[in-house]
């Protein structure tokens, strides 16, 4: 048995390397696209190349004689069907919901729908084969941007009879949380500032490392589904609920899954296909998606308009926000598409103390591919929306962006704090991160370059970007989903079996993919338990072993999971402590427990937890009455939700001769409360900036006019690689959340969150001075340029092609603030 | 991303090559793979045949004849890099090619796979224009050297036929000229939006000689004549590099994409022709 002397006095805290990286990092794992099963056939997909058409005839006979061909079917030959892409969260009762079929038959409602499927021996003969299936389309009209969308001229679904999927509002006035927004912006018209911005929320991919991959094994008596998945127990109950086979009958396995960033939260057309065509052959199937396929038919994230009304007294003193979203929700309502904008409700008014507040959101459907969660899902929209504006506040204003944000912001006095939004913010202390990230960026010494390069008229000049950014996450309390009409509840559990070797096995229901859960969890119940971190083994990602679970997303997995796997072990050591009476025949109220054994108060006598396990393994000396085992179970439902929040500080430099920006500095300084494993937090805050400041610069899903991806593959999809970012500064200050155990909240789409304002706002910083208040993201060289080419050509004016000018009628000028016109384009 | 199915050829002669090529009448060369593999997985094309020039060692190497290197046309990029010669002789070849993509792609890609693909946004057209290179290409009938004025012909279009090879890129010696190549790009490993080599000899403080080659200015790669001639024989102030490099975009007619349109990429290559010969003359 191991001993428990020489482990650290401490696990949580500690800059533990990853358990998990070695296999994931050389490939030597389970992988989805590695498992080959005996007789496994390989599926090839048909998809359309159009947007929007009718499929007149699908001739599949030449396929079906191709060499090793097995089966070419289409939708026809399953006329029960094959399950369905189910939403989960309908926004309003009224929603307009079209059918989502994995295959359709009559007309394909977005480019990359699937038509048809073969089956072959293997994968090449699959794609060889698929060539040869002939599928005769009439092209429909196609509508693509959502404020077309709004217009009901050309319809995505032409038997709907409208594009508008659902409206949902939050009115401060109405909900008892504040005052009357249209008061508060007529006063300040009177009195006081208004300041009037139209955003737009680029369509981004969102491109993890593994493409998607599904095996099924129908053999045996339960049907059994690998899959890149994040959300196996979801799939499963989806599975069961849409195709009428008995929830008992599935297993669904996430194994090892190669990233996700809210792409795998969704049930695919892929896996039920993959599943129907294996029950029909009764063998084993594998669909494996290339990039390109992946790029155009995976989901897709963000894609928003957004327009936004900020009041304000004459010193910018906030006084009211109201929020008009339209969101493109692609071809269909997908699993939580619908809900993503919505969770922007409780997220625009932001650290802010808006006395009125109000959040329209118009959710639109249109024949592109369907959106969904991508890192921060909803949050990171409303951030830029709130970090932008609060920027020409201060414009506005006349002082420091930072000035303007602690003029407005909740003092860490006020916490717990609730928001016009309605919800209460548990702890935080932005004064502490904001002086924390001045400090560590030299914001005042950055600020004096500034000011040098605009008196010198350096052709390369200096933006410093702002972001104070708070985030709602560990989703979700189950009865405000409920509330919601959300389709499940927020809750999460954990099991923690006591081997008799003194091991430890955690089975948690989250599912990782990539974040880091086994080193992490392993941490907690080290420290927990008393065992070495060694010792603990963390299983997930499978519904026969970890059968109880609702998975990874949302900044969940250790605020809520992890507080359901502190619970299980809390009690491992209350069962425990029964037996450790007994065998040290002692009083149970005599022990304490620590360092993994219970000692009798007062005296050198104790049992360590594992030997206990050992004990109630042999049972052959246990108190009566109670059952031989301390393994425990627990699931944990939280009261709320968690709010990290951040000051990130950006300095960038742009090259007014070809708009090109090059960063400088990135600071930022995180509240994520208490942090298990420093080396993972900084590791998600790493490459959540990357994400965050790629929205910002480089990404962007485009579509042609006939509804064809331009950026369909990763050379003009331009991801960033770690030779585009520099070194960033991070560092945490910590308010532990009060709202689980561990003090801890969710650090996982924090950087993304937060970044993309800081980087826009540090472009815009820099060409102030030349009227600019906006460039349109991307901010590429080219945008940057134009905006410079005709601002200079206005002598000052704000009239820049540049900048986003969605609604003619009402151009994108600030009301009082206005600093020039808009042209639309 | 699996390509159609191929007839495979490994030739470990030109002549064995040349009749490998001959034998078909839709067969595609293979050189370091790095345009070609993508192009055939994405099942853009799906040529009957693929001629592997990798086992081909005589096509590999860099030497000196005379008055010019000759780098044989299998020769990878980073092999390139490292060579003595390159550096001495040919300073804005290795500028151009440190620029390209990352080092995977510098390791397997080929400064002729690079020629013969011909994409006017690939950085190795514009430095060989601008060296007056000359590409030596092996046919049926036997060998031929072609000037790299006359060897790109269209977008993806070179005067290397059907049944011939690229063999060797014979470069005439810039000894002690200046180089630079600038090069534009929003992400690292992208393809340039627009790239400005510039190579100078200078006689004291003024530019004796100028060459400048543009990449992704038009279907193929450019020269800047017009920039040429204004900088040939000139003080070379400030002033004069800057109202010579303004006149670099004459005569192009650059692409418009998601990365800029025709107008930006003039703006661009007088910026960036300027700051490649300041570079190039060491300011």
């Amino acid at each position: 048995m191991t001993t428990v002397d020489d482990r650290p006095s401490a696990e949580i805290g500690n800059r533990r390397l990853r358990k998990e990286d070695q296999r994931l990092i050389t490939g030597r794992t389970k992988w989805t696209d590695n498992i080959t099963l005996p007789g496994m056939v390989h599926l090839a997909m048909v998809r359309s190349p159009f947007a929007h058409a009718r499929i007149t005839s699908i001739d599949t006979s030449a396929a079906k004689e191709a060499a090793n061909v097995i089966a070419v079917y289409t939708a026809a030959d399953f006329p029960d069907g094959m399950g369905a892409c189910a939403n989960a969260w309908p926004i309003t009762p009224e929603q307009v919901t079209p059918d989502h079929l994995p295959m359709v038959g009559e007309r394909v409602a977005c480019a990359g729908e699937i038509v048809a499927v073969v089956v072959a021996r293997t994968a090449a003969q699959a794609r060889d084969a698929a060539e040869l299936v002939d599928v005769d389309y009439d092209v429909l009209p196609a509508v693509l941007d959502g404020l077309e969308a709004m217009k009901d001229e050309v319809l995505a679904h032409p038997d709907k009879g409208t594009n508008k999927s659902a409206f949902w509002k939050l009115d401060s006035a109405e909900a008892g949380t504040g005052g009357n927004v249209e008061e508060a912006i007529a006063a300040a018209r009177e009195d006081g500032i208004v300041i009037k911005r139209e955003y737009r929320q680029q369509r981004l991919i969102p491109a993890f490392m593994e493409p998607r991959s599904t095996v099924v094994d129908p053999t045996g008596e339960q049907v059994t589904m690998w899959t890149a998945t994040q959300i196996p127990h979801i799939l499963r109950f989806l599975i069961a609920a849409t195709t009428g086979m008995p929830e008992s009958k599935i297993r669904v396995i996430a194994p090892d899954v190669g990233g996700g960033f809210g792409g795998k939260l969704q049930t695919t057309p892929e896996e039920f296909i993959t599943l129907a065509v294996a029950r029909r052959l009764g063998k084993p199937a594998k669909y494996t998606e290339t990039r390109s396929e992946s790029l155009v038919s995976a989901h897709h994230g963000r894609d928003q308009y957004q327009k936004l009304t900020l009041s304000a007294t004459k010193d910018g003193t906030v006084t009211g926000l109201k929020v008009e979203l339209v969101a493109n929700l692609g071809a269909y309502v997908a699993i939580v598409g619908g809900g993503v904008p919505v969770l922007g409700a409780w997220m625009f008014n932001a650290i802010y103390k808006f006395p009125a507040y109000q959040f329209n959101c118009q959710t639109v459907l249109t024949n592109t591919a369907w959106v969904d969660a991508y890192r921060g899902a909803g949050r990171p929209e409303a951030t830029f929306g709130i970090e932008r504006i609060m920027d020409e506040l201060a414009a506005e204003v006349g002082v420091d962006p930072l000035a303007i944000r602690e003029k407005n912001w909740i003092k860490h006095e006020e916490f717990p704090f609730t928001s016009v939004a309605g919800m209460t913010y548990d702890s935080g202390n932005y004064e502490a991160a904001t002086a924390r990230a001045k400090e560590l960026f030299g914001y005042d010494e950055l600020r004096a370059e500034q000011a040098a390069r605009r008196e010198s008229g350096d052709p390369v000049q200096l933006g410093i970007g702002v972001s104070t950014f708070t985030e709602m996450c560990g989703l979700a309390p189950s009865r405000v989903l409920g509330s919601l009409s959300y389709g499940a509840g927020g809750w999460e559990s954990a099991s923690i079996r006591m081997l008799p070797t003194g091991k430890v096995e955690v089975i948690t229901g989250t599912s990782p993919h990539g974040q880091g859960h086994e080193t992490a969890w392993s941490q907690i119940v080290a420290d927990r338990l008393g065992v070495p971190f060694e010792d603990v083994e963390v299983l997930h990602g499978d519904t026969q072993v970890a059968y109880k679970g609702l998975d990874t997303y949302g900044s969940r997995s250790l605020v809520v999971g992890g507080e359901a796997v502190v619970r299980a072990a809390d009690k491992v050591i209350e069962k425990a402590k029964a037996f450790a009476a007994h065998l040290l025949e002692a009083n149970a109220d005599d022990l304490e427990f620590s360092g993994g054994r219970f000692g009798v108060k007062g005296t050198d006598q104790g049992i360590g937890i594992t030997d206990i396990a050992l004990a109630t393994f042999a049972s052959h000396n246990y108190p009566e009455g109670l059952e031989p085992g301390i393994d425990a179970d627990a699931t944990f439902d939280p009261d709320d939700f968690s709010f990290p929040h951040g000051t990130h500080l950006c300095a960038m430099e742009v090259d007014t001769e070809t708009g090109q920006t090059r960063m400088r500095k990135y600071v930022c300084v995180d509240d994520i409360g208490n942090v298990i494993n420093p080396l993972i937090v900084e590791g998600q805050v790493h490459g959540g900036l990357v994400q965050g400041i790629a929205q910002a610069l480089w990404e962007e899903a485009v579509y042609d006019e006939n509804g064809t991806l331009v950026t369909g593959s990763f050379v003009d999809y331009t991801l960033p690689t770690a030779a585009d970012t520099i070194s960033f500064v991070t560092e945490n200050t910590t308010s532990p959340s009060t709202t689980n155990t561990l003090g801890t909240k969710g650090v996982g789409e924090a950087g993304t969150i937060a970044s993309t304002p800081a980087v826009v706002n540090s472009i815009v910083d820099a060409l102030r001075p030349l009227g600019i208040h906006d460039i349109v993201m991307p901010c590429t060289p080219e945008r940057v340029w134009k905006a410079i080419q005709s601002a200079g050509s206005h002598d000052g004016e704000t009239t820049t092609e540049a900048q986003p000018h969605f609604d003619e009628a009402a151009p994108n000028n600030a009301d009082p603030g206005s600093t020039g016109e808009g042209n639309a384009q | 991303m699996i390509p159609a199915a191929f007839d495979y050829a490994a030739p470990e002669t030109v002549a064995d090559a040349l009749a490998a090529l001959a034998d078909s009448d839709d067969a595609k060369v293979l050189a370091g793979g790095q345009s070609l593999l993508p192009i055939l997985r994405m099942r853009l094309n799906a040529p009957e045949k693929i001629v592997d020039l990798g086992k081909i060692a005589e096509l590999r190497g860099i030497r000196e004849d005379g008055d010019a290197i000759v780098i044989g046309a299998m020769t990878a990029y980073a092999d390139i890099l490292t060579d003595p010669l390159v550096a001495e002789h040919a300073a804005l070849l290795k500028a151009a090619i440190e620029t390209v993509a990352d080092p995977q792609i510098r390791h397997r890609g080929t400064i002729g796979g690079a020629l013969v693909h011909a994409d006017p946004a690939g950085d190795v057209g514009a430095p060989v224009l601008a060296l007056d290179a000359e590409l030596v290409i092996a046919g049926p009938g036997g060998e031929r050297t072609v000037a790299a004025a006359d060897f790109f012909e269209d977008l993806f279009t070179t005067a290397v036929g059907e049944d011939e090879l690229l063999t060797a890129i014979r470069i005439p010696k810039h000894t002690g000229w200046g180089a630079a190549y600038e090069k534009f790009v929003r992400v690292a490993h992208q393809w340039s939006i627009v790239a400005v080599a510039a190579t100078v000899r200078m006689d004291g403080d003024a530019i004796a000689e100028a060459r400048v080659g543009l990449t992704n200015m038009g279907s193929t790669p450019l020269r800047a004549t017009a920039t040429e001639a204004a900088l040939a024989g000139s003080a070379g102030t400030a002033q004069g590099i800057a109202h010579a490099c303004g006149l670099a975009a004459e005569g192009t007619s650059p692409p418009s994409d998601l990365n800029g349109d025709a107008d930006y990429r003039r703006h661009l290559a007088g910026v960036l022709t300027r700051r490649a010969v300041l570079s190039a003359v060491g300011r």
